[in-house]
């Protein structure tokens, strides 16, 4: 297998392009197991950023070290207990050729994996959903997402951890506190937790 | 906490006032961006004027101003962007270890160029870490509240003496240096060239997020949706508007504009002391 393709990102930083988030997800893992050298190693949709890096060569060494889907993605399981009373489960259910319980029934039969976060902290894209559940996002965005909301875009899934404008189409929400920046773990769902919604 | 144990009150806050120190590290994969003082080099100085130590907390005040009344004795220094000191009333140095005496009252006028003065007190301001820093990121709120009227920030023990003599370093002026992006084959040919030879004007919307410029659009060529990815300090993007935005201490994580280029970091002190409207360049580094 060829390296994996590294593209300097400034003088201190570099972003290596993978396959996609369960690979980026997995190289992450791999490259802190290996005790790189690195400030921040950031996981991300189809790249892994390694920022903080004093020995490019090392990163070279490590790289090639890596076979993807090697590693145990066995990580914790996390349930989320969730309402499915979003605003957009007609439309979902529509899209996807079944009604309200339908939706409910394989949303919360998939586990998903936490691949990164992004947008705010404590936001997790969560992959798992299959290619032919995929809904867009909407055309506009509203203006305010409440907090726990549970949401969609493309394959992805996704719970805002603070209330926030949004593009994501709504499904349900939970009470889990997604975010708390007082807890020694702030994030409920850090890249690699494995998670399942249950009907609430 | 009452100002009876030795916390200084903030008595006025006319503009964003935060506390920041070497800033929040490691948490890139959980979506926390890493905040720090925009003017480093000056917080640094403000630092060591006072004896403090590397990741001792300072004042980050924006534009306007602050006033505080001293709940203990303490050195303080002011240093970054220039602005009138005052206790009680009277002058005192920018850029100089200054005794404050319990109960006076300390201001910081307006900044008469520049953006940001940062504010260092011997022992640091003591406010509890938020996940491992003090610094207050103003994209998310992670870590310590705002600093407004009526905050009472303790100080830290140590009130080490001042260092005598310092070198007030003259802040570089000149273009901003840059080194090629990851996405520089993104934009048209010549892109490249067309970014270090335009003359770009801060835009309004400048805060701690981001400097975005206004000027000539740089041309993308790739319009296909960019996957969100991991960015860096001194990332100049480039949104759809094709008008770059140089990201700052505050910066999202992960972002889904190509970046063009990278600003040298020694230059993103430059950047946090530009007003909207000042003329802004590129050059390679």
């Amino acid at each position: 297998m060829p390296p994996p393709l590294v593209r300097p990102f400034g003088p201190d930083a570099l972003l290596v392009e993978v396959a996609d988030a369960v690979a980026a997800l997995d190289l992450a893992g791999f490259v802190r197991d290996a005790g790189l050298d690195a400030v921040e190693v950031v996981p991300a949709a189809e790249t892994v950023l390694l920022d903080g890096v004093a020995d490019r060569e090392a990163v070279a060494a490590v790289l090639a070290r890596w076979r993807p889907g090697e590693r145990d993605h066995d990580g914790t399981v996390v349930e989320v207990p969730t309402t499915y009373d979003g605003a957009d489960l007609d439309d979902v259910a529509e899209r996807w050729g079944t009604d309200r319980d339908g939706v409910v029934e394989r949303h919360a039969a998939l586990t998903f994996v936490s691949a990164f976060c992004g947008f705010a902290p404590g936001f997790a894209y969560l992959a798992g959903l299959p290619d032919e559940l995929a809904v867009p996002r909407l055309a506009t965005p509203r203006t305010r997402v409440p907090a726990g909301s549970v949401a969609l875009a493309g394959t992805w899934c996704g719970v805002y951890p603070t209330s926030s404008p949004g593009g994501w189409r709504l499904l349900g929400h939970t009470r889990a506190t997604l975010w708390d920046q007082a807890r020694p773990t702030p994030a409920l769902l850090p890249p690699g937790t494995r998670v399942r919604f249950v009907p609430a | 906490m009452t100002a009876a144990d030795g916390a200084w009150e903030v008595l006025a806050a006319p503009g964003l006032v935060t506390l920041q120190d070497a800033g929040r590290v490691g948490l890139a994969h959980l979506g926390v961006p890493r905040a720090g003082p925009l003017d480093a080099p000056a917080a640094a100085l403000a630092r060591r004027l006072v004896g403090g130590r590397d990741d001792d907390a300072v004042l980050e005040v924006t534009l306007a101003g602050v006033t505080l009344r001293a709940g203990r004795a303490r050195w303080v220094a002011v240093t970054g962007a220039p602005c009138a000191v005052q206790v009680d009333g009277r002058a005192v140095a920018h850029g100089a270890a200054v005794r404050v005496p319990r109960g006076a009252v300390l201001t910081l006028g307006p900044v008469d160029a520049g953006v940001r003065s940062y504010l260092a007190v011997g022992g640091g301001w003591d406010v509890a870490p938020v996940l491992g820093s003090r610094s207050t990121d103003t994209l998310a709120w992670v870590g310590p509240p705002r600093v407004g009227p009526g905050t009472l920030l303790p100080v830290g023990r140590d009130d080490a003496a001042p260092v005598a003599l310092d070198v007030v370093g003259r802040a570089r002026r000149g273009p901003l240096r840059v080194v090629p992006g990851p996405r520089v084959d993104r934009f048209a040919p010549g892109t490249w060239e067309r970014l270090c030879a335009t003359a770009y004007v801060v835009g309004d919307a400048a805060d701690r997020v981001g400097l975005r410029l206004l000027g000539e659009p740089l041309e993308r060529v790739d319009e296909r949706e960019l996957a969100s990815e991991g960015t860096v300090l001194g990332a100049v993007q480039v949104p759809p508007d094709g008008r770059p935005v140089v990201l700052l201490a505050d910066h999202p994580v992960t972002g889904g504009y190509p970046v063009v280029a990278v600003v040298r970091r020694d230059d993103l002190a430059v950047c946090a002391q530009l007003r909207p409207g000042d003329a802004v360049r590129f050059t390679v580094s």
